[in-house]
């Protein structure tokens, strides 16, 4: 089997060049040849979310991305969260501390959608927001409650409580 | 000399140990053991295993819902480059099945495919490619049967036998237990409900699919990963198809990505790496679709139910009788206990005089129901809340005042026979009625919108294991050692309930240790001891009970060593906050580390076994299938659930859930909560999202094998829960504590459906409460309104709004 074209990106802060063969998604590629894990395959069809990685900042269905469409470009997964090597991110924590995470299969996936929630907005967000930009990623085990819970906090946590109540946008 | 008396000292120490010495850590919030590897990436689910070597595998499944195998040729598949083996029912000759007494199932078939999906053949090839190609070269003739999709049509006279195994035709299982004289009871009564319900099939759709790998080492030990809930059945069961001696044969189970019941029996896939691991000599991985995760299915039964209620005048229930029938799908799985869980455990809360069940299960050809959350009891539940709520529109009676006069109570017994211990029942009414404020709030809602209420009970446990024998139900084995480290080897699967953190909330509780100083090593069955798995909500209570016991022998020898270098009683020791400590004088502690040391010195290496069996004395009936449902401790749940109905679509909305639950005792609150919500997300999915079905017209493919079309509620879908934790301890539980896992699901959907006639004043009896179900109800109840036949509607209690409420 060929190992196909050369494919150049940045992967969680490193530059990164290996092959890929045409018809691989991104999730295919991290899975099987970079042994990133951390993004979990739940239906190979871009129902679940769960493979759910940034592509230049923004959420993307590592099922439904072509491996070679990254190329030059800038991929962020689970194992790219933390802030630095061994500490884990505030979301992490938070996910943590309010046992947002049963089976964990979704977490990854969540953590990636809801870290750009948080950072894009860069302030405290509410729980319709929260629904809003995680609608995409399907969990079965909590009932979304501690997890919007722990979202919620997190914002909180890095970027003071809500201003006012109406605030439609900074 | 200081003159504090002992009480003070001890009161001290309490407070040292923030509050009583029990909270140490029980009923605190716990951050979950295994939770930031998952969170970090580096879990290692059973998809996530790569081997040297590895071959992937893939099986080849039927496209036609029943018809005999007359000849299967796989030569053109061996002949594809990368391909290693390929097996088929000829290899895997010996049927099982999980329940011991109906073994009517083959790892591939054998003669004839009973469902759209049923493995025939598999293949290993170098990847996952090369292995789809071969499948696609396997050719089968197949002589075409006539297929049954309706359980009532199998069972007519000459229809065609589904399950080659079977005893009776296409009857599963047949069964009628009574209590008293239903008929006459409810004759004799003041008011009789009757009603016809149906509860349609839903599966778990755990986000990880199936998956298993297979490895032989150079002695011959086979071992197997797998996406498993119940290690020890898999175990047995691939012991008795491979026909290997059970030691030679190790299971593990990997972190898991979800199961409710799902995952609670070997599938095709587990035996299927095994079998050609064993032939090729390489580890095997086989992975399903999502698509094959819908056929593989096992999930909740299709029933039709029909019921008759008697009341008398003041709300209190005379008699129940019901009538189920039960769509089983190709293979029994768990359906003879589905058969009497259907009507065993509906005897509580409620106190029943007289009662009398017929519950039929038939073989189809679908893909095989099972347990799924709330097993057998979440579907005649449904039923009987509704009838319940119907009779209190009848008679005027609030419905949560209807539900308190039927209360069972504490320390009773069920109308068959069951022993019931602690019962929070009432407690859990009060809770929601409190928090909804149903009164107030149910007194003035407009049109369009409704409070409904429901409430169940379930077991934590059963009393008697699925293979009859005479050891423990379950056992944990503990070590210490002098760096202050606990280990506990527990055969319990974690499926991301947290019953590994459960095991350290114990085991921390008991030798003063954080649970950052525990290692829980959980499900691989050469290091543990036997577990009979994660079902019927089995683990907190009967693992909890035998790491009690263990860890406790341990706290003995830990607690007697010190007291002894301290001259000073033992009853005097207590260990918390990583310290042996004097409750006398907390200022007088050492560092549980050296307490470990010195208890090493004392007793030899520090290691305990623990072990929990049922009580079985006065616990259940004496009639045959009497222990069938019987459990050590009950839990019990009400719910109440508000919700908006748009007339012009049907779209229900829930706009909240309110839950309460009694645990027993909560041992780790964030995560009771967690299971409160998920059960009542779970209950909210089924009610208006949630069918799984084949479509007869097209040869009984699925609906919708996908997580698109099979509709489950996201983020923006789901209502907010609030989640209230009533705690009846039981006599039978660690520290009191009983289920939280599937109880509180029980209750969601009827209290979804009575909201929606509180809304609406329309029945919701045949689920899901889709849009077009809906509209067609309300089209129904406006041709009644015209008729001037309606039901007084609804407020029994007295709205100010009437009867119909108008827009």
């Amino acid at each position: 089997m060929s190992h196909g074209p050369v494919l150049s990106f940045e992967l969680n802060g490193e530059p990164i060049t290996t092959t890929v063969p045409a018809h691989w998604t991104l999730l295919e590629l991290l899975r099987y040849r970079l042994d990133l894990i951390g993004s979990k395959q739940g239906c190979d069809k871009g129902d679940c979310g769960a493979c759910t990685v940034q592509l230049d900042g923004e959420p993307v269905l590592a099922c439904l991305t072509l491996a070679a469409t990254t190329q030059g470009r800038s991929v962020t997964t689970v194992e790219g969260l933390g802030y630095q090597r061994g500490a884990c991110h505030p979301l992490q924590d938070a996910f943590d501390r309010f046992d947002a995470a049963q089976c964990g299969f979704c977490t990854p996936g969540i953590l990636l959608s809801a870290e750009a929630l948080l950072r894009k907005q860069a302030r405290a967000v509410s729980r319709e927001e929260v629904r809003a930009a995680l609608a995409g990623n399907l969990c079965r085990c909590t009932g979304y409650t501690k997890i919007i819970d722990a979202v919620v906090d997190c914002g909180e946590r890095l970027y003071g409580p809500p201003v006012t109540e109406a605030a439609p946008t900074d | 000399m200081a003159t504090r008396s002992p009480t003070t000292k001890s009161a001290q120490a309490q407070a040292a140990a923030g509050g009583t010495t029990k909270a140490w850590q029980i009923g605190r919030s716990h951050r979950k053991v295994d939770a930031m590897d998952r969170m970090r990436g580096v879990a290692r689910y059973t998809d996530d295993l790569k081997l040297p070597g590895m071959l992937h595998a893939k099986i080849m499944r039927s496209p036609h819902a029943h018809a005999n195998i007359k000849g299967i040729d796989t030569s053109r598949a061996l002949n594809l480059e990368g391909v290693f083996a390929v097996v088929t029912g000829q290899d895997f000759k010996i049927p099982y099945g999980v329940i011991p007494w109906t073994p009517d199932e083959n790892a591939l078939a054998v003669n004839k495919v009973c469902h759209v999906g049923d493995g025939i053949a598999a293949v290993a090839a170098t990847d996952e490619d090369t292995a789809i190609e071969a499948v696609n070269r396997i050719d089968v003739d197949y002589e075409l049967l006539k297929a049954y999709f309706d359980p009532e049509e199998a069972l007519m006279e000459g229809a065609l036998q589904i399950n080659p195994h079977a005893k009776r035709g296409n009857l599963s299982k047949n069964l009628i237990l009574e209590f008293g004289d239903a008929a006459r009871a409810v004759q004799n009564s003041q008011l009789v409900i009757e009603g016809d319900y149906f509860f349609c099939g839903t599966t778990h759709a755990a986000l990880e699919p199936h998956c298993a790998v297979a490895q032989v080492d150079p002695n011959g030990l086979l071992t197997v990963w797998s996406a498993t809930q119940v290690s020890h059945y898999l175990h047995r069961e691939l012991a008795k198809v491979l026909e290997l001696p059970a030691h030679k044969i190790r299971v593990i189970q990997p972190p898991l990505g979800g199961a409710f019941g799902g995952k609670s029996e070997p599938f095709d896939l587990e035996f299927c790496v095994a079998k050609l691991a064993l032939i090729t000599g390489r580890p095997v991985k086989l992975l399903y679709t999502r698509e094959e995760v819908f056929y593989s299915h096992r999930g909740r039964h299709p029933m039709k139910m029909r019921y008759r209620t008697g009341f008398s005048r003041e709300g209190k229930i005379q008699g129940v009788e019901a009538r189920t029938i039960i769509d089983g799908g190709a293979y029994s799985s768990f359906g003879l206990v589905t058969t009497y869980y259907s009507g065993q455990l509906l005897c509580a809360p409620y106190d029943f005089p007289a009662y009398r069940f017929h519950s039929t299960r038939v073989y189809t050809n679908k893909p095989a129901c099972g347990p799924k959350r709330g097993h057998g009891s979440v579907q005649p539940r449904f039923a009987l809340e509704v009838q319940l709520d119907k009779a209190a529109v009848k008679l005027g009676i609030d419905p949560i005042d209807l539900r308190r006069r039927n209360d069972l109570g504490s320390h009773s017994t069920t109308i068959n026979e069951f022993r019931i211990g602690s019962n929070g029942f009432l407690a859990c009414l009060e809770a929601v009625e409190r928090a909804s404020q149903w009164k107030q709030r149910r007194a003035q809602l407009r049109y369009g919108c409704g409070l409904g209420v429901a409430g169940s009970t379930y077991i934590s446990g059963t009393n008697y294991p699925i293979y009859p024998n005479d050891m423990p139900q379950a056992a944990v084995q503990i070590c210490i050692d002098r760096s202050g480290r606990v280990r506990v080897f527990s055969g319990a699967n974690d499926i991301g309930q947290g019953s590994d953190t459960m095991l350290a909330v114990i085991t921390a509780q008991e030798l003063g240790v954080e649970l950052d100083d525990i290692r829980v090593l959980s499900a691989d069955t050469d290091l543990c001891p036997v577990d009979l798995g994660a079902y019927s909500s089995r683990i907190t209570l009967m693992v909890g009970n035998a790491c009690l016991d263990a860890a406790h022998k341990l706290r003995k020898k830990v607690c007697a060593a010190v007291a002894k270098r301290w001259e000073i009683p033992a009853t005097r020791i207590t260990l918390v906050q990583r310290k042996a400590m004097d409750i006398e004088d907390p200022s007088h502690h050492i560092a549980i580390a050296e307490a470990f040391s010195w208890a090493e010195a004392d007793h030899g290496l520090l290691g305990e076994v623990g072990s929990y069996n049922t009580p079985k004395e006065e616990r259940h009936g004496t009639y045959r299938g009497g222990t069938i449902g019987a459990s050590p401790a009950y839990s019990f749940t009400a719910h109440v659930a508000e919700v908006g109905v748009d007339e012009d679509t049907g779209v229900v909305e829930v706009k909240k859930i309110w839950v309460a639950h009694d645990c027993g005792r909560a041992l780790s609150r964030k995560i009771v909560e967690g299971q409160m919500e998920g059960s009542v997300y779970m209950g909210f999915a089924e009610a208006l999202f949630e069918s799984h079905e084949v479509d007869p017209e097209h040869g009984g493919v699925h609906r919708g094998p996908s997580l698109l079309d099979y509709r489950l509620p996201t983020f923006a879908d789901t209502p907010p829960i609030e989640s209230l934790i009533i705690e009846a301890p039981d006599a039978n539980g660690p520290y009191g504590a009983k289920e939280a896992g599937e109880g509180p699901l029980h209750p969601c959907i009827p209290a979804i459906a009575n909201a929606i006639y509180d809304a609406v004043g329309i029945r919701m009896d045949h689920m899901p409460f889709d849009p077009p179900s809906v509209l067609a109800a309300l089209d129904t109840r406006r041709a009644s309104d015209m008729a001037g036949t309606t039901t007084r509607h609804p407020r029994p209690t007295g709205s100010a709004t009437g009867p119909g409420r108008p827009a």
